[in-house]
């Protein structure tokens, strides 16, 4: 061990320092890392590159894998947006106005957090579906929420509620009233100041929430499959077609499918990171 | 309509809480409040409330029917049992990574932060079938474990490994920045003054970040505890054998026995809330000891 805290420190990798202990954390880290993540993500990325070219191709663009890709983006899309609304307004609510109850409602918001998934998809399903609750409301005006795409735009609204609000809120926290007031003084209105002064510095932190949620909807599955009714190429979600190919076996199948969306989540980690990186160069936060 | 609400004359006759320029209304204020509270009722509390309400549907004697039964034991005791194997693992992971982070200056560190906090944007399906591909028949570890008597897939070590996967960076990234702002000037204090290493850790640094530990703890512990995707992947769905709770509680609802598919997500569900409440707790009373992790 001590040995390579020498090599390391001589090779400069780490800056000198009399605090014990780098060579074992750092390399326990390491090893731990590569053991549970790295080596397993490499064996798919290692299954898909040996399929060959042609047969990834095929299932890639086979018609099925498409419905089901479409459908699990468009979903967490539309989703994503109805949460950046309501996100900001609920963030909003949470650090500007004073009422009672206030704190609950903040505990309140981390609720999909905590809750389980496969609990949240058979609430979910039970109160949407034509005999639930708000099933048994909406079906008079001939509206089917629960086993149709509209239901799983409903369960990732639920599992994606706490990101917009969780990555704005301590922005908006530090907003300073003063430019605010300024803005007043020189004679705009309440909606110029949210539009043109306070919108623009919350929208890293709107960007950053909404790619998160975007994000865990792609690939979000308990709290879905309860309540899409799986109908392939309607509402058939891609994370449940790589459950399906498991099932039967066909093992390309489902690698192939986890290869796309793994590229697609890498890339969207990618763009919060430069969206972070951005905002902290533009407003000293991220 | 309320308009002049927002003079400085409206004001003083109706003292408010709130600066005057940098506010709204009242009238827009309430409408505010009301829709947002309107949609976190539809949104969070009504399922809430209809996991309670479908579980005891038919009266106290077959809820608790459906908690005692054999098969929904060994679920509770197989989710306890790979929650109390899954979190101390991530734990002494999360404070070593927590160490080499932020108490070294190194290179990559920033790439290595972003590798733990890769399980996130990881599908939890796609959590379970990188170890369906490692430990599956059709890959070369696999037989090899088989022939050793070894069984990792559609068994308990799978279980535990998709837990593992899925709620790798928890106690890390709450650690992190923790340990991150509290900088290196008490371990080096402790140090110079003849404490070991181990000492400096045990009496210096744990005791500064103990708060923040059991947060991390207890977030990664309800992930733990209600993973179902990756799970459900390695588990095989074997009744009574590999059957965590999230899994029992699909298998129940599939089969179309709703009362106790509710019943057993009533206990899930009291977890979360159990979970919330204590997370509130340490906000409130240690907030400043975990408030670093609190800026995500």
């Amino acid at each position: 061990m001590t040995d390579t805290t020498y090599a390391v420190a001589k090779w400069r990798i780490r800056k000198p320092s009399v605090i014990p202990g780098f060579g074992l954390t750092l390399g326990f880290s390491l090893a731990y890392l590569s053991l549970i993540i790295l080596i397993p993500i490499s064996g798919l990325v290692w299954r898909t590159a040996s399929m060959g070219w042609g047969e990834f191709f095929a299932i890639a663009t086979d018609e099925r894998t498409l419905r089901a890709l479409y459908v699990s983006f468009g979903t967490a899309f539309v989703a994503g947006l109805v949460n950046v609304v309501f996100g900001v307004l609920v963030a909003w609510i949470l650090v500007r106005y004073n009422f009672r109850g206030r704190r609950l409602i903040d505990s309140v918001v981390d609720l999909p957090f905590a809750l389980p998934t496969a609990v949240a998809g058979i609430a979910l399903a039970a109160l949407y579906a034509p005999n639930g609750w708000v099933g048994s409301l909406v079906a008079p005006l001939g509206l089917k929420i629960a086993f149709t795409p509209l239901g799983i735009i409903v369960a990732l609204i639920f599992i994606g509620l706490p990101f917009v609000v969780r990555t704005v809120q301590p922005v908006m926290e530090e907003i300073d009233s003063e430019v605010e007031e300024a803005a007043a003084t020189l004679g705009a209105n309440r909606f110029q100041t949210i539009r043109r002064v306070l919108l623009p510095g919350l929208m890293p932190a709107i960007l950053t929430g909404f790619a998160l949620a975007f994000a865990r909807g792609v690939g979000e599955y308990g709290s879905v499959i309860f309540i899409a009714g799986n109908i392939p190429y309607v509402s058939e979600i891609a994370p449940l077609l790589i459950v399906i190919r498991l099932e039967e076996f066909h093992y390309e199948g489902a690698t192939a499918i986890a290869s796309i969306m793994l590229v697609i989540s890498f890339a969207m980690l990618f763009i919060i990171n430069l969206i972070q990186a951005w905002s902290r160069r533009r407003f000293g936060h991220a | 309509m309320h308009d002049n609400a927002r003079s400085p004359a409206a004001s003083a006759r109706k003292p408010e809480t709130f600066r005057d320029a940098a506010s709204e209304t009242p009238f827009v204020r309430h409408l505010l409040i009301f829709a947002a509270l309107a949609y976190l009722a539809f949104f969070l509390l009504l399922p809430l409330v209809s996991i309670f309400v479908e579980a005891f549907r038919r009266g106290a004697g077959a809820y608790f029917d459906a908690l005692i039964e054999p098969d929904a034991l060994a679920a509770i005791r197989l989710t306890l049992l790979v929650a109390a194997i899954a979190v101390p693992l991530n734990l002494v992971f999360g404070v070593a990574a927590a160490w080499a982070i932020a108490k070294f200056e190194f290179k990559g560190k920033a790439f290595l932060i972003t590798l733990i906090d890769l399980p996130f944007s990881i599908s939890p399906v796609i959590s379970g079938l990188v170890y369906v591909l490692l430990f599956g028949s059709q890959s070369v570890l696999g037989p090899l474990l088989k022939s050793h008597g070894i069984e990792i897939l559609f068994a308990v070590p799978g279980i535990v490994l998709a837990t593992v996967f899925v709620t790798f960076p928890f106690v890390a990234r709450e650690l992190i920045p923790l340990m991150q702002d509290q900088g290196t000037g008490d371990e080096e204090a402790a140090l110079s003054l003849g404490a070991s290493g181990w000492q400096t850790f045990w009496r210096v640094t744990l005791p500064n970040i103990k708060w923040g530990l059991l947060y991390g703890v207890l977030l990664c512990n309800a992930r733990a505890m209600g993973e179902f995707g990756a799970v459900s992947v390695v588990s095989g769905h074997i009744r009574g054998l590999t059957n965590t709770m999230p899994l029992h509680v699909e298998i129940l609802y599939n089969e179309y026995n709703f009362v106790a598919a509710f019943a057993v997500a009533t206990l899930l569900a009291l977890l979360a809330l159990v979970t919330l409440v204590l997370k509130a707790v340490l906000e409130r009373r240690f907030g400043a000891e975990i408030a670093a992790s609190r800026k995500h």
